[in-house]
């Protein structure tokens, strides 16, 4: 071994190498025994979150339900024409004759719905209708001309035939509905939709040499019939249809992503004109993050002016008797929410125990019994209690590390009782405070279950919404845009959190 | 404050005492809600407060009608039964996966550690109604929304960061001398776990454990969202009950999750005075 050379392990190779491979060796065991379980939270909450994240601003639904008119709208501009031309009343006639038959039509017109009311209503009474338009008489006019008209295969001939763009759509469209419907399309004559495309695509090709002679002679009889309005059509169904109102509000929606919803959660709309304040009775959402931001603040403000006494007395007392009275907050904190919350509506109810006793020490009479639940009080009271051991735990394990004789040196020193705690004391236990309030805060903005069995109408917070839109209006866009809100607020805090506390100094039951 | 002085003035003795039943009433304010209900659940009559019978002692006001109600009554038994599928299930799965990754974080090098400590203790931070938001959209779009692989996936999820804390609590006083003498008496990875490391952390694991079998026990937000009908916890039908049809049922049913919650809390007293022993520590 030469005396310069590089150090070489026992095996021979140079120690450097040796001892680089061992790390990457013991890293990589490391992260084969975190990786388990890194999948498996990915995928059963990270993956979760993400899909909310993404449904927050997904809107596809218009485009899939309506892609016709959607493409028709593209070149529409509503300054320069009060409504629509035909063509674009016709591509919605296409769309909503299978859209109706899929079932999709009142899906969409919810949807809808959320940006301009009175939309849902009118696209249920048009899916009733569009199959009772007159483009039946096309479909006898063409039977007439020719009995091959009646048949699929003909129509089988003219896919790809570029002079025919809206029938060859229009037919594969319905080609395929019969198929969802396990039905064989060679046995089924096309619908009046289809005929009412060709007509359309003959009528625009008049000037176009076709080839096929069937094709032709339609060509040239098609000019010959009396046209059928689709757009007088439909504003027969609903006067609704010659409102550009709802044309431009399809336009405005027609993208795949729509910024809409997080618009809508801060009680703003996106109309054809820009985006502008909802109207005064459809404001709710900056009342309800109000509401939910200042009445956590107010919880959280009251676990402290409960907590830090408690904290304190178990800090300072000798450990036999701050253990024994540990039990007292670990109870709770053990105790399942729901008991808890129960207790509060049984103790806080008219009828009950609390306005009981009040009666009975004769405070207040009978008929002046306290309402103390179904409102804002009443949250505020059981999640003060629902959330103190989560302020006092932090504060205790804080107030433990510092040493007594800090206070008595204080004293020595020529400090009043006061001036020792609040120069002293309480500076030293501004950690446990911050630490605690964050928790206590965190958890109190996202809470559900005690606002809603307590709450009432005035007592309830943002995520009783979210649950309201997911469960009863299956708004499912707003419930991911609020969601996505209050998400960001809480992992702000938690970010918060990380810096005060850190999150590997997360304590759990003293 | 552990005993007056003797030289205290008046002012300091008024303080002193005044300040212990300031903090007595806040003692009473966290236990008494809990206490009440016990007492209540052996009403005689379906009211939710006390009878003049109960206030006299009088046998009559009292009786054992709603525990009975509770443990022939189908939909409850029912709930119980979901509750105690649902509960270990979850709490095997998180167990098992969060004490391997404590493991795997309490080594000195592992990459990314912040990054992959913080991922997993997000579902302790992230709201319920979000999770459950979330699982409700994902799992509806993967065929896991009511059903009960669903509901246990979900639980597992919220009680891992549980078991990561707790664990990996233990794991920090852990001699990893321990182990490389295991191994030079010729112990493989395996054995040297199963002897050597696992009784020294189990009851970390254990109480791990526990938590995250009441994450799951007590959890309704999530299985609201993710459990049908046929899901339908114990949590959950309280829930129902306190919303709809309020029934001094639920006062039954509390005093026996109560009664649990005791059980539950002296175990992880026991086991964390036993493991900071085991650890050379003194028990605080």
């Amino acid at each position: 071994m030469s005396v310069d050379g590089p150090v070489l392990a026992a095996d021979g190779t140079p120690l450097k190498r040796s001892l680089a491979k061992a790390l990457r060796r013991e890293k990589f065991r490391a992260f084969m025994l975190v990786a388990p379980l890194l999948v498996f939270i990915l995928i059963t909450f990270v993956a979760p979150i993400a899909d909310m994240l993404f449904r927050s601003v997904e809107n596809s639904i218009v485009r899939d339900t309506i892609p016709r008119t959607v493409q028709a709208l593209r070149t529409w501009d509503p300054e320069a024409s009060e409504l629509p031309p035909e063509a674009t009343f016709s591509a919605f006639y296409t769309d909503m004759v299978f859209a109706e038959e899929r079932k999709q039509h009142t899906r969409l017109g919810t949807r809808l719905n959320y940006e301009k009311t009175g939309i849902s209503s009118l696209f249920r009474k048009s899916g009733r209708r569009v199959g009772r338009f007159d483009t039946d008489e096309y479909a006898k006019a063409f039977a007439d001309l020719n009995a091959a008209w009646e048949d699929t295969a003909t129509f089988e001939g003219l896919v790809g035939n570029a002079a025919l763009p809206e029938t060859a759509s229009a037919y594969a469209t319905w080609r395929a509905v019969i198929l969802e419907d396990d039905k064989d399309p060679a046995s089924e004559a096309p619908w009046d939709v289809v005929y009412n495309a060709l007509y359309r695509d003959l009528m625009q090709a008049q000037s176009v040499e076709l080839t096929d002679a069937m094709l032709a002679e339609a060509q040239a009889a098609v000019a010959t019939w009396e046209p059928v309005s689709i757009s007088e059509a439909l504003i027969d169904v609903d006067e609704d249809w010659a409102d550009p109102e709802v044309w431009k509000t399809i336009q405005t929606y027609a993208a795949s992503y729509t910024p809409g919803y997080f618009l809508n959660s801060a009680d703003l709309q996106l109309t054809p004109d820009g985006i502008e304040s909802r109207p005064e009775n459809e404001r709710i959402y900056i009342t309800l993050f109000q509401r939910t931001l200042f009445m956590s603040l107010v919880i959280t403000f009251s676990t402290i002016l409960l907590g830090y006494p408690v904290a304190w007395l178990l800090a300072n007392l000798p450990a036999r008797h701050a253990n024994v009275l540990l039990i007292l907050v670990l109870l709770p904190f053990w105790t399942s929410l729901l008991v808890r919350t129960s207790s509060w509506k049984v103790l806080l109810q008219q009828q009950g125990v609390i306005n009981d006793l009040l009666v009975w020490i004769g405070l207040i009479d009978d008929a002046g019994r306290l309402v103390m639940i179904n409102n804002q009080t009443g949250t505020i009271i059981a999640m003060t209690h629902i959330l103190l051991p989560f302020m006092i735990l932090p504060l205790y394990s804080v107030m433990k590390t510092i040493p007594p004789s800090y206070l008595r040196a204080a004293k020595s020193l020529g400090a009043t009782n006061w001036t020792a705690f609040w120069r002293v004391y309480f500076p030293n236990s501004v950690p446990g405070i911050g630490a605690g309030s964050i928790l206590v805060f965190i958890l109190a903005i996202g809470y559900y279950i005690t606002p809603e069995l307590v709450g009432g109408t005035q007592g309830v917070f943002i995520s009783n919404r979210i649950a309201y839109h997911i469960s009863s209006s299956l708004n499912w866009g707003l419930a991911a845009a609020l969601g996505t809100v209050l998400l960001a607020a809480v992992l702000l805090l938690y970010y918060a959190y990380d810096k005060v506390v850190g999150i590997d100094n997360v304590k759990l039951g003293g | 404050m552990s005993g007056l002085p003797p030289y205290a003035t008046t002012g300091q003795r008024i303080w002193y005492y005044t300040f212990r039943v300031i903090c007595g009433l806040i003692f009473f304010f966290l236990i008494a809600p809990i206490l009440v209900i016990i007492p209540l659940s052996f009403n005689a009559e379906d009211f939710f407060t006390f009878t003049p019978a109960m206030l006299s002692l009088d046998p009559d006001g009292y009786s054992l009608k709603h525990y009975r109600d509770f443990f022939t009554n189908r939909d409850w038994q029912q709930s119980l039964w979901n509750s105690v599928t649902i509960a270990p299930m979850a709490t095997l799965l998180s167990v098992g996966f969060g004490t391997l990754a404590a493991i795997g974080l309490s080594q000195p090098h592992v990459p990314f550690r912040r990054a992959i400590m913080a991922i997993l203790i997000s579902p302790m931070i992230v709201p319920l109604i979000i999770s459950a938001a979330g699982m409700f959209f994902f799992y509806s779009r993967v065929g896991l929304q009511g059903t009960y692989w669903g509901v246990v996936l979900a639980h597992a999820a919220l009680g891992i960061p549980f078991v990561i804390i707790t664990v990996t609590a233990t794991l920090v006083g852990f001699d990893r001398s321990l182990t490389r003498a295991s191994a030079s008496l010729g112990a493989d990875p395996v054995t040297t776990f199963f002897k050597v490391q696992m009784p020294l952390i189990l009851p970390g694991v254990i109480s791990g454990g526990l938590f995250a079998f009441i994450t799951s026990f007590d959890e309704v937000v999530v299985v609201l969202f993710v459990g049908s009908a046929g899901q339908k916890t114990l949590p959950w039908q309280m829930f129902t009950g306190l919303r709809e049809q309020i029934s001094p049922t639920i006062l039954a049913v509390a005093t026996i999750l109560v009664a649990i919650s005791i059980v539950l809390l002296a175990t992880i007293e026991i086991l964390r005075r036993r493991s900071e022993r085991l650890r050379g520590m003194s028990p605080s």
